[in-house]
């Protein structure tokens, strides 16, 4: 029971229409994620990795291919997950408590309106939001609305979670902050919670990840192999960047996805100019 | 600053003054108009007691624009109660709007006066049919922009409702409602002014007691000085309407 994967997904393709032209995102992509696992999908911007993300959640359909969670084909976005967007995703004219609140009356419709209420200011106090439970979003700075949309997710308790480029709108400061919060959050939920997170930073996967899927840039894009991360919890980004074996680990990851962009076959390059440079803003 | 303040003071009244000039102007031309003195003098009564009642036509200023806004109120209530669910409707669903969308931009440039005759086949009596005349040629700014309103959610907020996995009744009172809502104000105040516009054609065909009956009696009694009194009224009552809109459709707008 142990080693059957939690989600599993196989072989998955999907092209966008646009107009009279297409644009083929994913082929022959599979993956599968244990029960409790980080999994981090790492790729270049536009690598098509959000799709993947979105068709693992039930946001979106794959044209073939299927994803199953606990052996069950996903229609919609499964019970007991969660997602986390790259742009907040926050109601404007609701507070952050409300917000949270939203997500939690949901979820847990059992619960009283004074649990659900303290739920959820538990959860925004866990992200260090306890004094501002009462501002509305356009009141809050970038890295606190992603923290609200955190604190959305993990006040749900979800057994799943998707985080679609969660930090990728946040400078690197607030980046980095929050980076070891989220890393606080799983090691204090005390309770397994399946994680697949879509990033284009390598640092950022090394430090929270079990294992790392590079894309293979298309388009359409297909998976790696994955690498497992083989450093031992707790990470802090202090410690990874004076450790030796991840700075060789790092080293390895970045080669891997290198050679991952040089396999490109050369009549795509045309199609897809940023994708080196985005690249390379993902080794600094 | 103090002098600038004073000319955003003194420029409007100069326009004021310059208008009253050419009102005199055109009143010293035209035998049957009177000047603004002569409208002054004759409209004294009705403004000084704006609340008095001498006769059903014969009343204080006051009392006839609170009959006009209050039958005002009620055909614009009711465009909105018409116009505000259809707006929905059409913005929420694309088949519904292909297939209305034509035949609104049909009914939406017809007359007031070209309703009112058919109001009173349906309704027999001349106030319900003026209710009709109202609420039927003012919804459809409330209609369109709601429409817009729904359109205009972002993707990023069904999204939210997908992942929250929220009720359509949820869906629709947290996000769709409150996403609408500044676009929803934006056609009340639309609406409204044409509410207050088609209040005069329908006063007037009607002869019901109110500021349109009052100016087209006064035209057939040929008191002339009482029809430029209700003309300046209506149009300060419809600025007045329009600011105060106006100032809710800010406040949703920042909020």
């Amino acid at each position: 029971m142990e080693n059957v994967p939690l989600i599993t997904v196989s072989d998955l393709s999907k092209t966008f229409q646009a107009g009279a032209s297409s644009r083929p995102v994913l082929r022959g992509v599979s993956l599968s994620v244990d029960r409790g696992e980080f999994v981090c999908i790492v790729g270049a911007m536009g690598s098509g990795k959000s799709t993947l993300l979105g068709i693992m959640a039930g946001l979106l359909r794959p044209d073939t291919g299927s994803v199953t969670i606990d052996g069950v084909a996903v229609e919609d976005i499964p019970k007991r997950a969660a997602f986390v967007f790259q742009n907040y995703s926050l109601l404007p004219w609701f507070t952050a408590l409300e917000n949270v609140r939203l997500a939690v009356a949901a979820a847990r419709p059992d619960l009283s309106s004074a649990e659900q209420r303290d739920r959820s200011t538990r959860a925004l106090e866990q992200v260090g939001l306890g004094n501002a439970i009462q501002r509305r979003p356009r009141q809050l700075s970038g890295g606190m609305r992603q923290r609200v949309a955190i604190a959305r997710a993990f006040a749900t308790e979800p057994d799943i979670l998707f985080l679609d480029e969660p930090f990728g709108a946040l400078d690197a400061l607030t980046r980095e902050t929050l980076q070891g919060e989220l890393a606080g959050l799983f090691s204090h939920s005390g309770r397994p919670v399946t994680t697949v997170m879509v990033t284009n930073n390598v640092e950022e996967a090394i430090l929270l990840a079990d294992r790392i899927v590079p894309v293979l840039s298309g388009p359409p894009a297909t998976l790696g192999t994955p690498i497992p991360v083989p450093l031992g919890r707790p990470r802090t980004v202090a410690t990874l960047a004076h450790d030796e074996d991840a700075s060789h680990f790092r080293a390895h990851v970045m080669a891997t996805l290198a050679a991952a962009t040089g396999r490109r076959k050369p009549h795509t390059t045309a199609n897809a100019p940023v994708r080196t440079g985005a690249l390379v803003e993902a080794q600094k | 600053m103090i002098a600038k303040r004073l000319l955003h003071l003194v420029l409007p009244l100069i326009g004021v003054g310059l208008a009253l000039a050419g009102w005199w102007a055109a009143s010293t031309q035209v035998p049957d108009l009177p000047s603004p003195l002569r409208t002054w003098e004759e409209s004294r009564l009705y403004v000084m007691e704006p609340l008095a009642k001498r006769g059903e036509m014969d009343q204080g200023i006051g009392r006839l624009a609170f009959y006009s806004l209050v039958r005002v109120g009620q055909g614009f209530l009711l465009g909105a109660l018409l116009g505000t669910p259809l707006g929905f409707l059409l913005g929420l669903s694309p088949m519904l709007k292909r297939m209305f969308d034509p035949l609104i931009q049909v009914l939406r440039p017809i007359s007031p006066l070209a309703w009112l005759p058919l109001g009173l086949i349906l309704f027999q009596k001349s106030e319900p049919a003026a209710l009709f005349a109202i609420a039927v040629c003012s919804m459809w700014p409330t209609v369109l922009n709601t429409m817009a309103g729904v359109r205009a959610i972002p993707q990023d907020y069904w999204n939210v409702a997908k992942v929250l996995r929220l009720s359509k009744v949820t869906t629709f009172t947290k996000i769709i409602i409150p996403a609408t809502l500044p676009y929803m104000f934006t056609g009340y105040r639309l609406s409204l002014g044409i509410a207050w516009l088609v209040i005069v054609a329908s006063e007037m065909l009607t002869g019901t007691p109110g500021i349109g009956g009052f100016l087209w009696q006064e035209y057939n009694s040929l008191v002339y000085a009482h029809i430029l009194l209700a003309i300046v009224t209506i149009g300060m009552i419809g600025f007045v309407l329009d600011r105060l809109m106006g100032l809710v459709e800010t406040r949703l707008r920042t909020a």
